[in-house]
């Protein structure tokens, strides 16, 4: 069987993790390690043959054997996270295949350099799974997430990413709020800028961070420019952008 | 896995436009890129034909723009799902830019490479006959860094990856040499009408594994 074939997986559970995203896990029949930063294809079918295919990040990992989680941001109209949100249950059977990506991946080395990661509201997904992988392989490479949201309530795994940020000292969580922000809050309360971008490189001092950027194509842009304005290498930043794709 | 379906799931998007297996239509233009988007400045700009030919050549960017252009309106079809109908470019066919070397009769491949270091890997035919060309105009405006410019390859017949951003010349190849996606695990055509997004998509892998037996 190819690595990539189609398989059926079984909806394990579901989980609100905000008002708009909803995060899947499912048991796969063929499970096979995946990196951290990797997505899966979903495919669905009506009755008559109509399908329709979109491509997840994958939440989990790789530590996570037999199953993956899916975190999926359930877009208005939405012909595929519509039907996930409003048509799936536990125990419902979903078509998959992957990992699919080699490139905007973090494989976890102990070696690695520090990791500056950079989300905009779902593009936090591939992230969580490389900071999850780092924790599970008891890593301490430092590690920024700097993750923007519109408002509070759009922080996707804020309780996870709270607990770890307290737990090791060697991750740190900022939040950006960039249209609504907690009541006296004193963090990031702008759009990204270079500014904003020059103050987390200087954090990693001398060393030279490796960057994955994930989010929408407009702050991935500004955010890969801006991390080249603060001294990175292009070379050590991936990006990863989401389109408007309306799914 | 043919009969499985989703119960209650229907479709909701309606396009009056043949789609290929598994994409659908959109009236954006969205981007995908590995790394940031390179400034070129068209002071240095230059566009060239190298490997497999008598004489390599290259244009500066005021020579190939006074290259024969044409209008163009391609379907694209992005593997990340995405499908683009009627599409406005103007620019140089690749059939136009052939004119000016002598390829060498070993020359059956193409390795498109462009300013950032991206490479991607076509058969030479794909490129010949009217299939492909050099846009430099999107909708009437020079196209946008974000999806390319100041030129971009573009092959419509195959997924978009295979049409190379930002893109600096041909090289012509004896042999189907992997580009950037295609060594991560993508395929190495890339026909949206066989979906072939993946090397294990690829109909050929079976008798390519025997060959290398």
């Amino acid at each position: 069987m190819s690595r990539v074939a189609w398989q059926l997986a079984t909806v394990k559970s579901i989980k609100q993790e905000t008002p708009h995203v909803k995060s899947f896990t499912l048991s796969l029949p063929n499970w096979t390690p995946h990196l951290a930063g990797q997505h899966y294809d979903l495919r669905l079918t009506a009755e008559g043959g109509y399908q329709a295919e979109r491509s997840y990040s994958i939440a989990s990992p790789p530590e996570q054997t037999g199953e993956i989680e899916l975190t999926v941001e359930i877009i208005a109209d939405g012909e595929v996270s519509g039907y996930l949100n409003e048509g799936v249950a536990v125990g419902d059977e979903l078509e998959v295949r992957g990992p699919i990506g080699g490139y905007f991946v973090w494989p976890g080395e102990a070696s690695a350099p520090p990791l500056l990661l950079v989300g905009g509201g779902s593009g936090v997904v591939p992230l969580m799974a490389m900071l999850r992988h780092r924790q599970r392989l008891g890593l301490r490479t430092p590690a920024v997430l700097l993750f923007s949201v519109r408002t509070p309530e759009e922080v996707i795994y804020q309780a996870e990413l709270e607990a770890l940020a307290k737990d090791d000292p060697s991750f740190t969580l900022l939040l950006d709020y960039t249209r609504q922000a907690p009541p006296g809050w004193a963090g990031y309360h702008r759009r990204i800028d270079a500014a904003m971008l020059a103050e987390v490189v200087s954090r990693f001092g001398d060393a030279q961070p490796q960057a994955f950027a994930c989010g929408p194509t407009g702050l991935v842009e500004s955010v890969a420019n801006g991390l080249q304005a603060a001294g990175l290498q292009a070379e050590s930043i991936l990006t990863e952008r989401f389109g408007p794709t309306g799914s | 896995m043919g009969f499985f379906t989703n119960k209650g799931f229907q479709p909701k998007r309606q396009s009056n436009h043949k789609l290929p297996p598994g994409q659908y239509e959109t009236t954006d233009f969205p981007v995908l890129t590995a790394g940031p988007t390179p400034r070129i400045n068209l002071t240095n700009w230059e566009f060239r034909l190298e490997g497999l030919v008598e004489e390599p050549v290259q244009w500066s960017w005021e020579e190939f723009n006074k290259l024969p252009m044409q209008d163009f309106n391609p379907d694209i079809h992005c593997v990340t799902k995405w499908s683009k109908f009627d599409t406005h470019w103007r620019g140089v066919s690749v059939d136009t830019l052939l004119e000016h070397v002598k390829l060498k009769p070993e020359a059956q491949f193409v390795t498109e490479f462009s300013y950032g270091g991206y490479t991607t890997n076509v058969p030479l035919a794909d490129l010949r006959d009217g299939k492909a060309f050099v846009g430099l105009l999107y909708d009437g405006q020079p196209l946008a860094a974000e999806h390319g410019g100041p030129a971009r390859l573009v092959v419509p017949h195959l997924y978009f990856w295979k049409s190379a951003k930002w893109v600096q010349g041909l090289r012509f190849t004896a042999q189907d040499e992997p580009g950037f996606w295609e060594r991560g695990g993508y395929s190495m055509y890339g026909d949206p009408w066989k979906e072939q997004r993946y090397r294990d998509d690829d109909d050929d892998q079976a008798s390519a594994s025997s060959i290398r037996l």
